[in-house]
């Protein structure tokens, strides 16, 4: 169990909601970003070495027996992943990232994968815009995706490309691949230590790195094995969880969940933003238990309006 | 000649709308004419699919009407509003 002075607020769920991505600059410490990378370092070869095996190309060649046991398979508690003394072990027990784990995902995820993105300085080639895995059939759980940077990345450095807001879209990898430029889409840099928080469903894309520096980056994927309901530190959910009566064209309240929740990316313009919010507002009522939850009556109205059929209208 | 091709994705159905998003396929390679400068580090090369005709750009395709059915209607997927717009150019040999 995570000391509570770790967990997310209430507020900063809601972001992630909205924003479907949160950002932690300089959360690690220098001395545990050296050892991580250099633990990466060591790592990287065997873990692409097992990944184009798996995905059939030649130069995956696995050798039985000197395969690495320090990398986790896939369905281990992350409790058990990367044991002492690993560094990066000691990065995902880190008490502010596994706040922010247990905030997401629960206090007992599983391992789904994880990888070691080398782009080395001057690397030219980056990758279509992509949702990671497959389209999967409709749910509010969510599995969330860790990309941590042990070193600073300058800007145009090779830093993850991103759409904010995107995460709730019904999209397959191969569809967006086309959009080479999204209006207020984000191109990661920072300083050593960053963490960026990914819900599964984000629009990302490798970058090229026409920089001097390599650009390591260690990404990391968990499922949740519990209800994702009320896991962070919920002192402030009774202050800001609004309820339907939180309602632009009536009485729109301040400082609400709601509030965070119509915020819209760039890109996100004219009335499909109506849509993104109805999609926000069912993955808050999954987070928070709260079925009657909603921001500007959308669903609140279907409802009332159900309540006036008879069941044999329905 | 060579084909020049630019996707915008507007934020809805009317080609006066605002660009959201963009693509260019050169097929001159860069020895044609180039886009707008941008007007912004992320701004795209036209505020919207009128601005793109009125430089010159001919519309190859509209996206389509469809009417959303049941509960799914309300479930955003790809961009909806994609344009296509073509310029045929010369280039030196």
């Amino acid at each position: 169990m995570v000391d509570k002075q770790h967990l997310l607020s209430t507020a900063a769920m809601a972001d992630f909601v909205a924003d479907g991505f949160l950002r932690f600059d300089a959360l690690i410490p220098e001395s545990l970003n050296h050892a991580a990378l250099e633990e990466m370092r060591g790592l990287a070869p065997g873990k692409l070495r097992r990944a184009l095996h798996g995905l059939g190309g030649r130069a995956g060649r696995m050798d039985p027996g000197s395969e690495s046991e320090a990398s986790p398979e896939s369905l281990t508690p992350l409790k058990d992943c990367y044991p002492a003394p690993s560094a990066l072990g000691a990065v995902l027990r880190f008490p502010a990232v596994a706040g922010i784990i247990e905030s997401l995902v629960g206090s007992n995820p599983a391992f789904d994968h994880d990888f070691i993105h080398h782009i080395p300085a001057g690397a030219p080639r980056g990758q279509h815009l992509h949702v990671d895995a497959v389209l999967e059939p409709a749910s509010q759980a969510f599995d969330i995706q860790l990309f941590y940077f042990p070193t600073a990345v300058a800007p145009g450095g090779g830093g993850t490309r991103f759409v904010p807001g995107s995460h709730l879209r019904r999209a397959r990898a191969e569809g967006i691949a086309r959009y080479q430029h999204v209006v207020g889409e984000q191109h990661y840099s920072g300083p050593a230590g960053t963490l960026l928080v990914f819900h599964q469903g984000l629009w990302h894309a490798g970058q090229p790195n026409p920089g001097a520096e390599d650009r390591w980056m260690y990404k990391i994927r968990l499922n949740p094995r519990e209800p994702q309901q009320r896991r962070w530190n919920t002192a402030d959910l009774a202050t800001v969880h609004n309820d339907a009566r939180d309602h632009s064209f009536a009485h729109p309240g301040s400082d609400t969940v709601a509030q965070r929740l119509r915020r819209m990316a760039p890109w996100q313009r004219g009335h499909e933003g109506r849509y993104e919010q109805m999609q926000r507002a069912t993955l808050w009522r999954y987070l928070t238990g709260d079925p009657t939850f909603d921001v500007d009556f959308y669903q609140t109205r279907q409802r009332i309006r159900e309540g006036a059929l008879g069941e044999d209208l329905r | 000649m060579r084909q020049q091709l630019l996707y915008l994705w507007l934020a809805e159905s009317p080609l006066d709308a605002e660009v959201v998003a963009w693509a260019l396929y050169d097929g001159a390679q860069g020895k044609g004419p180039t886009l707008p400068a941008a007007r912004g580090p992320d701004a795209p090369p036209y505020g919207t699919g009128l601005a793109a005709i009125e430089d010159g750009w001919c519309l190859l395709q509209a996206p389509q009407p469809g009417t959303p059915v049941g509960p799914e209607g309300a479930i955003l997927g790809e961009l909806q509003f994609q344009f296509i717009f073509e310029r045929r150019v010369q280039i030196a040999p």
